[in-house]
């Protein structure tokens, strides 16, 4: 089976720091591939390679055929790329950005409307507005648009969610899952956790490398620790405290909640409580959770 | 092609939109043509003068009058002795010396000529220009009443010294400058501006991740900039002509031409600084400070060159404006002809193709 993307331990360093370091994977043709990590991880600096933007120190690296360094001119015509940043013209209408970057590819917005039109019936009513001026949702469907309007084989989204409202997340996410029906493959990067559950499969990074990759079931299904869920009313003096117990292994904030892990594996959680409200934790609470992405990733990131 | 004029469709409509900018391109010319050239035309009022008198008869007391009676002149003090000027000059009060021969009016009655000397204060050229010439016309006003009616006509010869500056040979003529400044103001400063905001706003990103090679990137934005300069320099030819009526004498195609030849070095200049720039400030300030201020000082915009230390007139020769100033000058002041600028031409030519070749070579087809 060809891939659409193939890279073969690819490395680069900026100074002394090393923003990606020798990462191996491959993606499939038609397939919705997620990069999750924090900000840092070097998604950005993987994603400008793929794209031809840089140049690997080592490593090698094909995309949809054609080789990274040698054949860059064919992949810039052949690719998608939307960056992190807005990257549209903000003093240009959502019309002429969209003509604009139809006509550089050679193409026109009737040609390939099938594919957009979804995106583009929400930008329509606003086909006359400056770019600049519409709100953060509609600037990534408009900038989703123009990397798409001249079908790529592959398109790289380079965090497209970031800074947008949870409502226009999901309509994204349900775009590129459309597009993806279409067999445009798509490599996407994120740093929320929660959008993992959206792709096919994903690469977990973090500080250059990558930490775990394949399928969110087997990658969480790897999570082996008994791991619970507890709360009080003073969270920052609960964390203290379990911190200074002996067996404690980990203490992790989450939302409402904190995961704890047992370096004895399973407690006893009526003696746990116990220990606790006599800690002044008297509306305590503890429960066995099954483990999500973030408690993998956590986990991980540790090591462990 | 299609691509290309499409890339420049987009660079129109950037500049279009951004009617703040378009506004001081279009207006600074304008203003700065109105600003120097009224500046230059104002009228000398009270200038203070001394005189020397070696004569002081009757006929050097009617020149004296008429020239202290015009209004624009005004008597500071009688000098004694040629050894006086000097003083009198470094004071820097007044701007001109009279000097009347001995025996002015009787040499004028028996010989029918007489020698008057005009010192000026040609520290500032255009100033002592003025005040000769408005001297200079007195003394001939004077010198056709006094023969009338005569048959051996009279004559007075003003001999003329201008010190400080003695050929006088940068007059302050502010068009050739203006158009220069304007010209590598628009092409430099805006081109290399908005490359770098493509470069800010990261769609220098997405242009490079696109079919669009270089070459149409860079050519793309420096069309629109030609064409606006070009207007611009026809906008400043224009009010020089009927504003101030400073004509072109020379032949206007080839001022056009050379004015085109500048641009692209200017358009040039931009672009290189484009490619070590990352933002638009730091190439706004390349552009200005790197760009404007020696073009503004060492061109001979402002300050004539040959009045300059030696080490910043060698310095001068690296200013492209500096020739293309030259080239306007002798086209449009003097009316020459190819033949006596194609030096310049061809060290125009020189540099743009240096500088072309460099920011060729120096675009980045990557981010880094």
């Amino acid at each position: 089976m060809e891939y659409a993307v193939e890279v073969k331990s690819v490395t680069k360093s900026f100074g002394e720091t090393k923003a990606v370091d020798d990462v191996s994977f491959s993606v499939e043709k038609g397939e919705l591939f997620g990069f999750i990590g924090p900000d840092g991880a070097g998604k950005t600096t993987l994603f400008r390679m793929l794209t031809t933007l840089l140049l690997p120190d080592s490593g090698s690296a094909v995309v949809d055929g054609f080789d990274i360094v040698k054949d860059y001119k064919k992949i810039r015509g052949a690719v998608g790329y939307m960056p992190g940043r807005f990257s549209l013209y903000q003093d240009l209408s959502v019309e002429e950005n969209l003509k604009f970057f139809a006509r550089v590819f050679g193409t026109t917005i009737e040609e390939n409307y099938d594919l957009i039109k979804d995106i583009y019936v929400m930008l329509e009513p606003f086909n006359k507005r400056r770019a600049g001026q519409l709100s953060g949702g509609m600037k990534q469907k408009l900038a989703l648009s123009c990397a798409l309007i001249h079908r790529p084989d592959v398109l790289f989204l380079d965090e497209p969610t970031t800074g947008v409202d949870p409502v226009s997340r999901n309509e994204f996410w349900d775009m590129l899952g459309k597009l993806k029906s279409e067999g445009i493959t798509i490599v996407v990067s994120t740093p929320y956790m929660d959008e993992a559950s959206k792709c096919d499969r994903i690469a977990l990074m973090q500080k250059g490398k990558i930490l775990d990759i394949g399928f969110l079931r087997d990658i969480v299904g790897k999570y082996d620790r008994e791991l619970y869920a507890m709360k009080s009313s003073n969270m920052h003096r609960l964390i203290l405290d379990l911190r200074a117990e002996e067996n404690t292994d980990t203490v992790f904030s989450f939302g409402d909640f904190l995961h704890y892990t047992d370096k004895r594996g399973v407690i006893d959680k009526v003696q746990m409580k116990n220990e606790m409200v006599l800690k002044g934790h008297a509306d305590f609470s503890v429960n066995e959770i099954s483990p999500g992405i973030e408690d993998s990733f956590m986990s991980l990131m540790n090591g462990k | 092609m299609k691509r290309f004029l499409n890339f420049v469709w987009k660079e129109f409509l950037h500049i279009l939109r951004d009617y703040r900018t378009l506004l001081i391109l279009f207006g600074m010319p304008v203003a700065q043509v109105l600003l120097f050239g009224f500046a230059i035309t104002n009228e000398i009022k009270d200038a203070k003068i001394a005189i020397l008198d070696f004569s002081k008869d009757n006929v050097t007391k009617e020149i004296s009058d008429k020239i202290l009676s015009s209004g624009y002149f005004m008597l500071y003090e009688n000098l004694q002795s040629p050894k006086d000027i000097e003083p009198a000059f470094r004071k820097g009060i007044i701007k001109e010396v009279i000097v009347f021969e001995p025996d002015f009016g009787k040499n004028l009655e028996r010989t029918g000529t007489a020698n008057i000397q005009l010192v000026a204060d040609a520290s500032d050229p255009n100033f002592a220009n003025m005040v000769i010439g408005y001297t200079t016309s007195i003394i001939a006003d004077y010198q056709s009443e006094l023969s009338k009616g005569k048959t051996l006509p009279a004559m007075i010869n003003p001999e003329i010294k201008m010190l400080y500056n003695p050929n006088l040979k940068s007059v302050f003529m502010f068009v050739p400058g203006l158009m220069s400044v304007i010209l590598l103001l628009v092409s430099a400063l805006m081109t290399s501006i908005s490359i770098t905001k493509e470069k800010e706003l990261s769609t220098m990103e997405v242009l490079l991740v696109s079919p669009l090679n270089p070459f149409q990137i860079i050519v793309g934005k420096v069309i629109p900039y030609l064409f606006l300069s070009l207007v611009n320099s026809a906008a400043v030819l224009i009010l020089a002509k009927y504003v101030f009526e400073v004509p072109t004498v020379g032949s206007l195609p080839l001022l056009i031409a050379e004015s085109t030849l500048f641009l692209i070095t200017s358009l040039s200049l931009g672009i290189l600084i484009s490619t070590i720039s990352n933002n638009q400030q730091t190439a706004m300030m390349i552009s200005l400070g790197a760009l404007m201020l020696p073009t503004i000082i060492l061109s001979g915009y402002i300050f004539p060159i040959e009045n300059m230390p030696v080490v910043l007139q060698i310095l001068s020769n690296i200013i492209p404006a500096k020739w293309y100033i030259r080239i306007v000058k002798g086209i449009m002041l003097k009316g020459v002809s190819f033949d006596y600028i194609w030096k310049e031409t061809i060290i125009l030519l020189g540099m743009t193709l240096f500088f072309i070749t460099l920011s060729i070579k120096k675009f980045k087809i990557r981010l880094e």
